[in-house]
């Protein structure tokens, strides 16, 4: 089962860390809010994909299913 | 309301149009006795008792789906796949008809619930039917008086509780402003918050209204709904094309001798829409098609445009919710794109930072190239910021607003460069051609829905 991580913009508050700890898939914007590649992780990124999204602040930044595997 | 009292226009040869539009008044509603006169009695499916009833919703779910009717809201999402998801749910369904008509160049949501409500309330309780939904809610715009009183007349007409079985019926009205009509922000409204998109999932049939599966539905689908229970799936592809069967509402506004709302074939000419509109007022820039959210096509493309999605593609277009709005050419579309880029960064909810900051940039950079100010590099700069807002947010609100502004550049390109070159024209002291209302979204405010029965 493959994961991609997924930012809510909502919750999201341009703290950044996220593209701290997983910057081989998120890069920030020029305002400072990530801009996340939601293609499936694969091998390693996933441990890093995690430690980033337990650090966000504000809980925005959400490990899920690829799509095409998730069921309506 | 509608400027003048729709008409019809298309290609098809009489008296296959008008559908939704037949009987209607130019002032008033058609009362339940009037409407069953013109359409018939409502067909039931009976409810959801036993397995003869549920058969039948069954065969109603599956005749919508031989239909080939999508939504009429604007994304044109086939409404039998929506029914089947909610139809298919654990727990007990809610149906949201979305009469909440943000868009300030529709009128066609507004005009159905003012003329018409009882052919929206006959889709909306089969709907209710077929999936086994024990309540409808209706919600319209706040800033539509005369559709919500319609629509209370009408739910009071409604016997309540029909055979025991009948969902309720209630309307709800919502905010104005330009998103609240999303379906995420009306059920965020209707649980009590204030009316702006969520974070989805969970999506609307997963989990709405009251953590219930919710079937939202346009006003004008359901009314569509309604016609299809009546009179089959065969009887609607009659009209439109293959792929968009039917008929649709536009509302055809600007630089038009009669603007209003009309009732087109899918597939009909424009050029069919505007003599029934009663031709242009004078020579036209081009036409902004889809709305707020949709594309500009120009010049002499105009002559042969056909109104389905399958050809405006070919344009980058989309039929949208059904606006057409003529832009006169004595008006200035780089004035006017600037002034849409300000209106609709200024209907961001300001909850997404791409969408604040991004469509916040481009409406001045936009305004910078119609003063003249923009400077070099300019092109590079609008598709940076395009690429920034571009799915970056929780509803389509950005992406949205890229559409007109997008391809006012592409299709106004020498008048940009102009400005770009030599600042304001004659033209752009003109008053604006496109309506843009003052809807400020109330941060302050929490309301909940008025409900009314």
């Amino acid at each position: 089962m493959s994961q991609r991580v997924r930012v809510n913009p909502i919750a999201c508050e341009a703290h950044g860390m996220c593209a701290e700890l997983l910057p081989e898939r998120i890069t920030l914007d020029e305002w400072g809010y990530p801009i996340v590649d939601e293609t499936p992780l694969h091998g390693s990124q996933l441990a890093h994909a995690q430690r980033a999204v337990r650090a966000c602040p504000t809980l925005a930044l959400l490990l899920e299913r690829a799509p095409g595997e998730r069921g309506r | 309301m509608a400027g003048e009292s729709p008409r019809t226009a298309g290609r098809a040869p009489e008296p296959a149009l008008p559908r939704l539009l037949a009987g209607i008044q130019a002032h008033g509603l058609l009362t339940l006795e009037e409407h069953e006169a013109v359409h018939g009695p409502l067909p039931s499916t009976g409810g959801q008792r036993g397995r003869r009833e549920r058969e039948r919703a069954d065969m109603l779910i599956a005749e919508v789906a031989r239909s080939g009717l999508l939504g009429r809201g604007g994304a044109a999402f086939p409404t039998a796949t929506k029914m089947q998801a909610v139809a298919g749910a654990r727990r007990r369904p809610i149906v949201l008809a979305n009469g909440a008509e943000g868009e300030p160049a529709s009128l066609k949501d507004r005009t159905l619930l003012e003329s018409l409500p009882h052919l929206v309330l006959d889709g909306a309780i089969l709907a209710a039917e077929a999936v086994g939904a024990d309540e409808v809610v209706v919600c319209v715009c706040e800033s539509a008086q005369d559709a919500a009183e319609s629509l209370a007349l009408a739910i009071a007409e409604r016997p309540s509780g029909r055979s025991g079985r009948a969902p309720s019926l209630r309307m709800a009205t919502v905010p104005s402003h330009y998103v609240a009509g999303q379906e995420s922000a009306l059920i965020s409204y209707l649980g009590g918050a204030r009316a702006l998109p969520t974070f989805t999932p969970p999506m609307p049939f997963e989990q709405g209204i009251r953590r219930r599966p919710t079937l939202v539905n346009n006003v004008e689908t359901l009314a569509h709904l309604g016609l299809i229970a009546r009179h089959g799936a065969p009887w609607f592809r009659q009209l439109g094309t293959p792929t968009q069967p039917g008929s649709a509402l536009v509302t055809l506004s600007g630089a038009i001798a009669h603007p209003g709302v009309y009732e087109i074939e899918h597939g009909a000419s424009l050029s069919s829409l505007i003599a029934a509109g009663g031709g242009s007022t004078g020579r036209v820039h081009g036409a902004l098609i889809g709305g707020y959210a949709g594309t500009w096509i120009v010049g002499e493309l105009l002559g042969g445009v056909a109104m389905s999605n399958e050809h405006l593609a070919a344009h980058g277009a989309a039929l949208g919710a059904g606006v057409v709005l003529l832009l006169p050419e004595d008006a200035c579309p780089v004035a006017e794109s600037a002034r849409l880029a300000r209106w609709l960064a200024g209907q961001s909810t300001h909850q997404c930072g791409p969408c604040v900051n991004g469509l916040d940039a481009l409406a001045g950079t936009v305004e910078a190239i119609a003063a003249g100010t923009a400077g070099a590099g300019v092109g590079g700069r609008v598709d940076r910021l395009a690429s920034l807002v571009s799915r970056r947010g929780a509803c389509g609100h950005p992406d949205g607003a890229l559409n007109p502004i997008l391809s006012a550049l592409r299709s106004f390109q020498a008048e940009f460069a102009e400005h770009a070159r030599y600042g304001p024209c004659d033209a752009c002291a003109r008053p604006g051609e496109l309506p843009l209302p003052h809807r400020p979204i109330d941060e302050a405010t929490v309301r909940t829905a008025r409900a009314q029965r």
